[in-house]
């Protein structure tokens, strides 16, 4: 066991952790912060994606050792201080761009990273993005309308509501 | 559209908020005081006997509590089936024993040998690793046909062979089928493989037992699309706990697509280990152990032949489908190929004459059943497929010969026992073309021809049964339960409603679509409605959310108790008012006396119901909560056309899916937005079946496709944007909806869409070819051009 500090979501946290520990086992059981969920053992499925020092990592592929001294953005940070959603959570609400939610967190959080690289993505940019997050509920056409809106484009010729 | 809210509104999901914010709750998030952690040990080769399982080693491991084997669960009842079929000679199918933990055999990779309960999941799993298993491996059967050879080995030594059932229907048709092929004028068939598929919903499963020794009262907590069938089937038939002395939660669930209907193993594990530990006990499956335990879906190999008279009208259809069982039959596996799939043969056209024979076959493998659309994707995905064939053959429009065979007149009893109480093809079809614009084709053909890619169209149709099922019919067919459902409407004194519905909500967004028809029967707005489900402990008995049966089975339950509801609430709102009681009319929640401006409004009638001081109760009973149950008198007939246009790279074999248009048929709509959602997820669910996805299991039962690293999940990049429309309506005349279902419309019509339009980009460019199986890699499209 050695012990972990990192910040999480602009807190300081510090826990102690087995070198075998990963970052997103950290985060949903030491810390709590069920919110970034695991989906797959292989690093494939990106419902377990993090911001780690502004970069988007899928947390299963991390050891929370590796994150000492980071500083980590889960989904639970994502919402305005007020408590309200965020531009992105809110489109994807808005244009229904979620059903389970199990693979939400990460796709939220995907989307974010993308939008801070390049803001005003196109479709093959958003979809290029996307293809280390599954989803099994939505067929993507929703999630990438909700992105290309959160981005500020009009969605309004994209077909169906 | 309706501005408030109500029936036909897109209203934003209210469950998102939690979804979208991490504060979603997940049977993975939830954890136990003093909970302990399960690791399961399982078989690493597909078929053996069990000859030594020794645990000392791992026993004396840190932090293990106890190791669990077979012998534990040696009084144990099985894993029950709940659907039995009666075979075309009238014997009922071979039925084997499916034990919780291995007896003595092991029969697929993932079986279950062991189970190591530590106090913590890493302990667990460094101990399983210290389990010494020895099996004395025996031959493994994974190709159906070579499982009914009469030398292969039996999966199960107790029966007589691999053969499930040799199911035959309508078998009085048969020989009248025979004869209407001896006098067809033409006659296509067409061999065709419906591929293994693996549901995969993206939360993988999870169970927690626990067990309050001072009440005697287990609690399972479980990612189940149904919480009352697996606590009946886990109660009654596996652990002889009493439904009162058992809970079973579903809380929020990750997605299902049929694999979460069925009690599995674990679930009984982890109820049977909390009790014996006294201690709740907690399993979360890895995506690998998923792989090898979750049910996987369809795997027919099917022949099917159609016959035509000189006229182009079809006169009979027949098949021959072999259908993978697995290993053991899953809950409700030996329905799927049968009795949602035969009686679907008819699809969207008048064929006087169908015969379906269907083989069932236990193999090494993973059991198999109901995955999204189940059966009726097959049936299908066949029938769309021989017609197109059909046409070639003929030298006529696909398109044309389906409309001039489609049925026309309702209700139309097919001849595989379903009636069709409604529809309308011709419409669906007209939609398609304008949303699709299949007259513009030609053009974008020839732009992709500019660019070096073959450009194709495949269009199909399609019709499913939904809203699952009338009890008597079923019960007639084989299943060993009811498919009502239930509602409990509870109104609270200041007015706010929470019902109490036995569906489940895995993503389909129940908390918001379902207040909308409440709301909408009182006249109130949807945020006074609560939607409470997922716990036995409060909801009444249902049978759950599959087959795209909630709003039409478990929605008109809430209906029949909103009727209740509104029934007596008039009774009160006359006697508030001193007037009759049929003359009181109930409009935007405002109760009134016909023909006077006297009114009361909801809340007044609520109060006086809990306050009831001027209030009638030697007539009335105070409070106001009513509950229904529902049983459909017929399923619902949800139906469409779809196409898709591919580019195929004549050099890589490459499909992309350049567009792909859906024209639906879902009856009454209630949340549009949702609708289209499902419409969405469906297809590119059909769409991943189509091109990417495939459980392929080598000779010796190991299974290839284990992980997403070799299982082609569709990704963002792998569909388009999607036109979807469904405003052709006929509603459903038998529910007070008049919904039909749309959850699995996606998966069933997709498919052939794809191939279609495959096979005619490659004719397109002079390939003779008529068939490619599914999934349509670039490898097996490359090989088709080169033959």
């Amino acid at each position: 066991m050695a012990q972990v500090s990192m910040t999480v979501n602009g807190k300081a946290v510090s826990a102690e952790a087995e070198g075998r520990t990963l970052l997103s086992q950290f985060l949903r059981e030491t810390l709590g912060l069920t919110g970034t969920h695991v989906g797959c053992d292989t690093g494939q499925c990106g419902a377990c994606t993090v911001h780690v020092n502004g970069r988007m990592v899928k947390s299963c592929n991390m050891f929370a050792a590796e994150a000492d001294g980071a500083r980590i953005t889960t989904i639970e940070g994502m919402a305005e201080a007020d408590g309200s959603l965020g531009a992105i959570q809110a489109a994807f609400r808005e244009h229904h761009g979620l059903q389970c939610g199990f693979c939400t967190p990460g796709m939220v959080m995907a989307a974010a990273a993308l939008l801070a690289d390049n803001p005003k993505p196109s479709e093959a940019d958003i979809r290029a993005h996307l293809s280390g997050n599954l989803c099994r509920c939505t067929g993507y056409h929703n999630i990438v309308k909700a992105i290309m809106a959160a981005s500020g484009q009009d969605v309004g010729a994209i077909a169906a509501e | 559209m309706p501005a408030d809210g109500g029936i036909g509104a897109p209203n934003k999901r209210r469950e998102d908020v939690r979804f979208l914010t991490g504060k979603g709750k997940y049977t993975d998030d939830l954890n136990r005081p003093g909970q302990a952690h399960v690791i399961f040990v399982r078989s690493q080769v597909a078929h053996g006997n069990l000859t030594a399982v020794n645990t000392d080693e791992a026993a004396a491991m840190p932090g293990v509590i106890r190791i669990f084997t077979g012998a534990d669960f040696a009084e144990v009842g099985g894993l029950p089936c709940g659907w039995q079929v009666t075979d075309r000679h009238g014997e009922p199918m071979q039925e084997p024993a499916h034990p919780v933990l291995a007896q003595g055999k092991v029969r697929h990779v993932g079986d279950a040998i062991a189970a190591v309960v530590a106090e913590t999941a890493d302990q667990a799993r460094d101990a399983a690793e210290a389990v010494e298993v020895e099996i004395d491996e025996l031959p493994a059967v994974v190709d159906m046909k070579a499982a009914l050879a009469a030398d292969a080995p039996k999966v199960h030594d107790d029966l007589s062979s691999n053969l499930c059932y040799d199911w035959g229907f309508v078998e009085e048709n048969k020989a009248a089928v025979e004869e209407a092929f001896a006098n067809a004028a033409h006659v296509t068939t067409l061999e065709l493989v419906n591929n293994r598929l693996i549901a995969n919903p993206m939360e993988p499963r999870v169970a927690i037992g626990d067990y309050d020794a001072a009440g005697g009262d287990s609690t399972l907590y479980t990612t189940s699309q149904n919480p009352h069938v697996i606590r009946l089937l886990m109660g009654a038939f596996v652990l002889g706990i009493p439904e009162h002395k058992l809970r079973v939660v579903a809380p929020d669930v990750g997605g299902g697509f049929g694999s979460k209907i069925f009690h599995y193993a674990e679930e009984a594990f982890c109820t049977f280990a909390a009790k014996a530990l006294e201690r709740p006990v907690k399993w979360t499956s890895t995506r690998s152990e998923a792989f090898i335990t979750d049910a996987h879906g369809r795997d027919h190999v099917t022949t099917i032949q159609l016959a035509l008279d000189a006229d182009n009208n079809f006169t009979a259809i027949r098949t021959d489908t072999h259908a993978n069982m697995g290993a053991y039959l899953s809950t409700f596996a030996p329905s799927v190929p049968t009795w949602l799939h035969g009686t679907l043969m008819a699809g969207n056209y008048r064929t006087p004459l169908i015969y379906v024979n269907v083989k069932a076959v236990f193999t090494n493998t993973v059991p198999v059943d109901a995955y999204r659309g189940a059966g009726r994707p097959e049936a299908t995905f066949q029938l769309e497929r021989v017609i197109d064939k059909a046409a070639r053959e003929l030298g006529v429009d696909p398109i044309a010969l389906r409309r001039q065979n489609f049925i026309t007149e309702f209700p139309y009893a097919t001849p595989v026992a379903v009636e069709y109480d409604t529809g309308n093809y011709v419409a669906t079809m007209d939609k398609l073309e304008e949303i699709a614009d299949l007259a513009g084709f030609d053009a974008r053909r020839a732009e992709s021809a500019a660019k070096g890619k073959l450009r194709g169209l495949g269009v199909n149709c399609y019709i499913e049964a939904c809203g699952i099922a009338p009890s008597n019919l079923v019960g007639q067919l084989g299943a060993r339960a009811g498919l009502y459902e239930s509602a409990t409407v509870r109104v609270n004194a200041t007015g706010g409603l929470v019902v109490m519905t036995g569906s489940h909500s895995h993503g389909q967004g129940h908390e918001t679509a379902f207040p909308q028809v409440v709301a909408d029967m009182i006249g109130i707005d949807p945020s006074m409605v609560e939607i409470v489900h997922g716990d036995t402990a409060n909801t009444p008995m249902g049978m759950g959310t599959y087959g795209s049966r909630s709003l039409a089975v478990g929605g008109s339950a809430m209906v029949r108790a909103t009727e209740k509801i509104i029934a007596k609430a008039k009774k009160i709102a006359a006697h508030l008012m001193e007037a009759a009681e049929g003359d009181i009319e109930l409009k935007d929640g405002q109760f009134s006396v016909a023909g006077t401006d006297k009114s009361v409004a909801w809340g007044d009638v609520t109060l006086a119901a809990y306050v009831p001081h001027n209030y009638p109760l030697e007539d009335i009973e105070p409070g106001l909560e009513e509950t229904a149950f529902y049983d459909p008198a017929n399923f619902t007939y949800p139906a469409g056309a779809y196409a898709c246009e591919v580019e195929v790279d004549p050099d890589t074999g490459k499909v992309t899916i350049e567009r792909f248009s859906a024209a639906d048929d879902f009856g009454n709509i209630v949340n549009p937005m949702i609708v289209d959602g499902q419409v969405h997820g469906g297809l590119g669910q059909g769409i991943g079946q189509a091109l990417l996805e495939h459980a392929v299991y080598d000779e010796d039962g190991q299974l290839l496709s284990g992980s997403y690293m070799d299982y082609a999940m569709p990704r963002a990049d792998d569909v388009p944007f999607y036109t979807v429309d469904h405003s052709c309506q006929t509603p459903c005349t038998h529910n007070p909806l008049g919904v039909k279902g749309c959850g699995e419309a996606g998966a069933i019509g997709s498919p052939p869409a794809v191939v279609n339009a495959v096979v005619d980009a490659l004719r397109s460019a002079g390939h003779d070819v008529t068939h490619i199986d599914m999934p349509l890699s670039p490898h097996r499209v490359w090989q088709a051009m080169q033959a």
